[in-house]
């Protein structure tokens, strides 16, 4: 009864709007097509542009560019850049959440926006630091010759410098999840006498899945596709140390188009299917705060 | 399991949240801690938990030093304000979760943990529910659930913070004598935190009345509401009104009156407060023998059984708060706007500065 | 043997206090999981940077950094980004304001499409925006008997970093629109505002915040950007040469102190903006907390 009747008033307030504190339909369909216009000019029609190109010498040009031996291994350098820098930020941004969230202690504000820095460091930069310590004059570089270790100009070196420019995704996600939901639900499984780790696993965990899913493919979205750090400590050593984005640009620079585009429109397929999943995440925690929202009103 | 509690201290920064508590539960006794909101009793609750750490002092579980025992070894049962239940786990699931959290080694079987589960819902009459996940019920069902959960663990303490704050009246009022029969039924030692006088007195067999970190009075609720140790205690508990006047050689002087009041017969003028309840004050048509001041009816208000009287005091227009019976209200027969009498009884007084 | 009694406790206690101040577990750990990683991974290699630059000393650093390419490109980075960010606040207010006040077709996937800038990789958006702002471009072609050259020109940075800035104005903006109670404008309505009065008096006063935070957001991402600028750009030095592409310059001529020099000016610039986003998102948090009492 009270739901229909706060529906109701809903529905009231909604038409009111429409009547008292809207635009004569003139504006409202301008303002529409301004919007559009400019999402047009830098969005849409970008994105559209790279399936054309990609496909304007053919289906089988676009494909043959794709199986490529230099395309496949710049496909799997890109792969295991992500598969590794994915977990270690997920763990990461966990950890820090939980120490975030969950307690009170001096310095919080100044470690969250330490955790914050990477996301205002260019990622030029991001690659240059790396340089600076495990390049050939930097403060490791003489050991890890000797040694016969490779770091920049190497796969180590392209994972670090995406674990850095993708390391705040996680705990960005996290942090304020985990102190929106408290810790009631951690000290009642505390007093049942739960442990640590059973804590983790079987409370905060469940609770925070579409958060972390969230900053998972946040992240994998980023960490797939970066460009600057990774052109930095990479050496674009083709077949060897060029990831996606780098084999990319080689393309281009070589006037190769077709190919460039067709690497390319994986890329942004890619970013598509991020897209997609960002917004069925989105919906499902929606829905599952206004469950919870609804019978706690009642 | 008793519980004492020994000069306990507990600080935020630079706000005293408890100031050297002293308590005895005794075992099997259902304790209220009441108090305004920030006055520790919350604070004091989850110290007892081993949920908080107090800065000094000590508790003590049935006589053994439990300060530093970790919460999980406490063997407390916690109803949390908002139940914190888990919310991606169904009704059996959270009522089983303690008993799926122990080492293998003391881990009953399956079949033994739904057994258990089944039974404590059938306790709190929820076990139609079981399926049901929490965000699926009601505020009353809820409660329920957690108190059920916190009791799987077969907890030696009960310990229950605002447990139907959220409610609302009518629920509240169902549930607090359950709970009552609840205890009755199974004597755990428990301890419940409450803002709301009326719940404390109703459920509770001791109160703990607490103030700005400090216990003002323990006792049964007949004590705590006939014997107020404190003006905190008067105001807190029930309607009261406050006099200001003197007190000297065993007599209150309030203004023009002087009324007789129990002890403080050495006192010698000394400033005092004093408190009489609205049905300690008698309405009267003519001036008796006894002191009383002249008043005229403000307002009446005649629902219930009681009859509240709102007068204002002729000589210095302050108001004061009467409550009659029905009967006395009729022999009476006021009328808005009728001058009377007004002769307080059962004054108690405190003094501004104890001696 | 009293007061032996209350020293000893008093110690007992201080230490127990260090111990259990925290009763939830994994305080420890997971503290120090965070500073360590964070060590790691981002304090000490940033520290490395500018620990690099002691080796210059003060005038050498200065003319490193002043040098008229450096400047140039300064001028080009921070300009071009400033221009996007205005073109982002004022599109993306409009954007936010389409997007949650009005309904038409297809606006669910437009919402969705709104953050494309960040899914879609730098280099990917580099190359796109070229094809189709070159002179033999989709846009490009049409603009071009106009005389106005997009690509291969300062225009065409300014138009990366609006790319690359797009979603921060729209994403900080539409929940603040969307928490606006609508009961403000109805009485800002009912004491006789027109909808252009309320908007600048009841609706622009509420979303400052978020707006100049979005606008700030986009600002810090365009400085440092570097992957969708240098296809379009041209890299023309002192004309269309980007802070970033400098640094990577002198880094491939192996000049480490030079490229870490000016890296140290851009990694100042960056926090200092952090910094001030900081403050604006506070500043917004509070604006937000106070109408919710």
């Amino acid at each position: 009864m009270s739901s229909t009747v706060s529906n109701l008033g809903h529905y009231q307030a909604k038409v009111a709007r429409s009547r008292a504190t809207s635009e004569p339909a003139w504006i409202r369909w301008s303002l529409i097509a301004i919007a559009l216009a400019f999402l047009s000019l830098f969005l849409f029609i970008p994105l559209a542009a790279v399936f054309t190109e990609a496909l304007r010498k053919g289906f089988e040009t676009y494909i043959a560019a794709l199986v490529e031996p230099d395309a496949l291994s710049a496909i799997k350098l890109t792969v295991i850049a992500a598969v590794i820098s994915v977990p270690l930020n997920l763990v990461f941004g966990v950890a820090a959440a939980w120490a975030i969230a969950k307690f009170d202690f001096k310095g919080k504000s100044v470690l969250i926006t330490l955790i914050d820095l990477p996301f205002a460091v260019s990622p030029v930069i991001a690659g240059l630091i790396y340089v600076l310590i495990f390049g050939l004059q930097g403060w490791f570089g003489e050991w890890l010759i000797d040694h016969d270790y490779k770091v920049i100009f190497a796969i180590p070196g392209i994972v670090l410098a995406t674990v850095f420019v993708t390391f705040p995704f996680v705990a960005r996600e996290l942090i304020p999840l985990m102190q929106a939901q408290g810790k009631e639900e951690e000290e009642a499984a505390l007093v049942l006498g739960a442990s640590g780790w059973q804590i983790l696993w079987r409370v905060t965990l469940p609770n925070i899945k579409w958060g972390l899913l969230y900053g998972v493919i946040l992240t994998n979205a980023r960490a797939m596709g970066e460009f600057g750090a990774v052109s930095v400590v990479s050496g674009h050593i083709r077949g060897l140390t060029n990831t996606m984005p780098l084999h990319v640009e080689i393309l281009y620079n070589e006037y190769n188009y077709a190919a460039a585009f067709a690497v390319a429109s994986l890329l942004a397929f890619l970013a598509l299917v991020t897209l997609a999943l960002k917004t069925f995440i989105e919906w499902q925690s929606a829905r599952s705060a206004r469950t919870n929202e609804q019978s706690s009103e009642e | 399991m008793s519980i004492a509690i020994r000069n306990i201290h507990k600080r935020f920064g630079k706000f005293h949240a408890l100031n050297n508590i002293n308590l005895d539960v005794p075992t099997g006794e259902l304790v209220a801690l009441l108090g305004p909101s920030g006055c520790g009793k919350t604070t004091l609750l989850r110290i007892i938990a081993g949920l908080e750490a107090a800065d000094e002092g000590s508790i003590l579980f049935h006589g053994s030093d439990a300060t530093s025992r970790d919460v999980r070894e406490r063997e407390v049962g916690f109803v949390f304000q908002h139940y914190a239940l888990f919310r991606h786990m169904t009704v059996f699931e959270n009522v089983a979760f303690g008993l799926r959290v122990r080492p293998r080694k003391t881990r009953p079987s399956e079949a033994e943990i739904h057994r258990r589960v089944h039974a404590l819902l059938e306790l709190v009459q929820l076990d139609w529910l079981a399926g049901r996940y929490p965000p699926q019920l009601s505020g009353g069902q809820r409660q329920r659930i957690a108190l059920a959960r916190a009791l799987a663990v077969e907890p030696k303490v009960l310990l229950l913070d605002e447990p139907f704050g959220a409610l609302d009246a009518k629920v509240r009022k169902d549930l607090r004598r359950w709970l009552r029969r609840l205890h009755d039924e199974l004597h755990i030692t428990s301890v419940f935190v409450t803002h709301d006088q009326e719940e404390a007195l109703e459920v509770a067999d001791r109160i703990v009345v607490m103030n700005q970190g400090n216990i003002e009075q323990i006792g049964s609720p007949q004590e705590v509401y006939d014997k107020p140790a404190s003006p905190f205690v008067y105001k807190f508990l029930g309607n009261v009104n406050q006099f200001h006047g003197r007190v000297h050689a065993g007599k209150a002087h309030i203004d023009t009156l002087a009324l007789d009041i129990d002890g403080h017969h050495e006192t010698d003028n000394t400033p005092a407060h004093a408190f009489v309840r609205p049905h300690d004050i008698e309405v009267l048509r003519e001036r008796g023998t006894q002191p009383a001041f002249s008043a005229v009816v403000n307002y009446i208000n005649a629902i219930g059984p009681l009859v509240r009287i709102e007068l204002q005091r002729q000589d210095n227009q302050s108001i004061v708060e009467a409550e009659l019976t029905r009967e006395r209200f009729r022999e009476l027969a006021l009328q808005q706007g009728e001058a009377v009498y007004i002769q307080p009884r059962n004054v108690r007084v405190f003094l501004d500065v104890p001696n | 043997m009293a007061p032996d009694y209350r020293t000893l406790m008093h110690l007992l206690t201080d230490e127990k206090m260090a111990k259990r101040h925290h009763v939830l577990p994994g305080f420890n750990l997971s503290l120090g999981y965070t500073i360590l990683y964070l060590s790691l991974i981002v304090l000490i290699p940033l520290g490395a940077a500018f620990l690099k630059t002691t080796e210059l000393s003060f005038a050498e650093f200065w003319t490193t950094v002043t040098a008229p390419r450096v400047l140039a490109s300064y001028k080009l980075t921070f300009g071009a980004s400033l221009i996007g960010a205005f073109i982002n606040a004022i599109f993306g207010l409009l954007t936010a304001w389409v997007l949650v006040r009005y309904t038409f077709p297809g606006k669910r996937l437009v919402d969705a499409l709104v953050d494309l800038p960040f899914a879609l990789p730098t280099a990917v958006a580099g190359i796109a925006l070229t094809a189709i702002y070159a002179g033999n471009g989709w846009i490009g072609s049409l603009l071009e008997p106009y005389g106005i050259k997009v690509a291969f020109t300062p225009l065409g940075v300014v138009v990366a970093l609006t790319f690359i800035g797009l979603p921060f104005v729209v994403r900080t903006v539409q929940p603040v629109l969307e928490d606006l109670e609508a009961e403000t404008e109805e009485a800002a309505a009912s004491l006789g505002a027109n909808r252009w009065q309320t908007f600048r008096k009841v609706i622009l006063p509420a979303i400052w915040p978020a707006l100049l935070t979005g606008f700030a957001l986009a600002f810090a991402r365009a400085v440092g950007e570097y992957g969708s600028v240098i296809f379009i750009a041209g890299n023309m030095p002192m004309v269309s040469e980007i802070t970033p592409l400098i640094i990577i310059t002198k880094l491939e001529q192996y000049d480490y102190t030079g490229a870490t020099a000016i890296a140290v000016v851009m990694l100042v610039i960056s926090f200092i903006l952090l910094l001030a986003i900081n403050g604006l998102q506070w500043w917004s948090s509070q604006r937000n907390a106070k109408s919710a009492e």
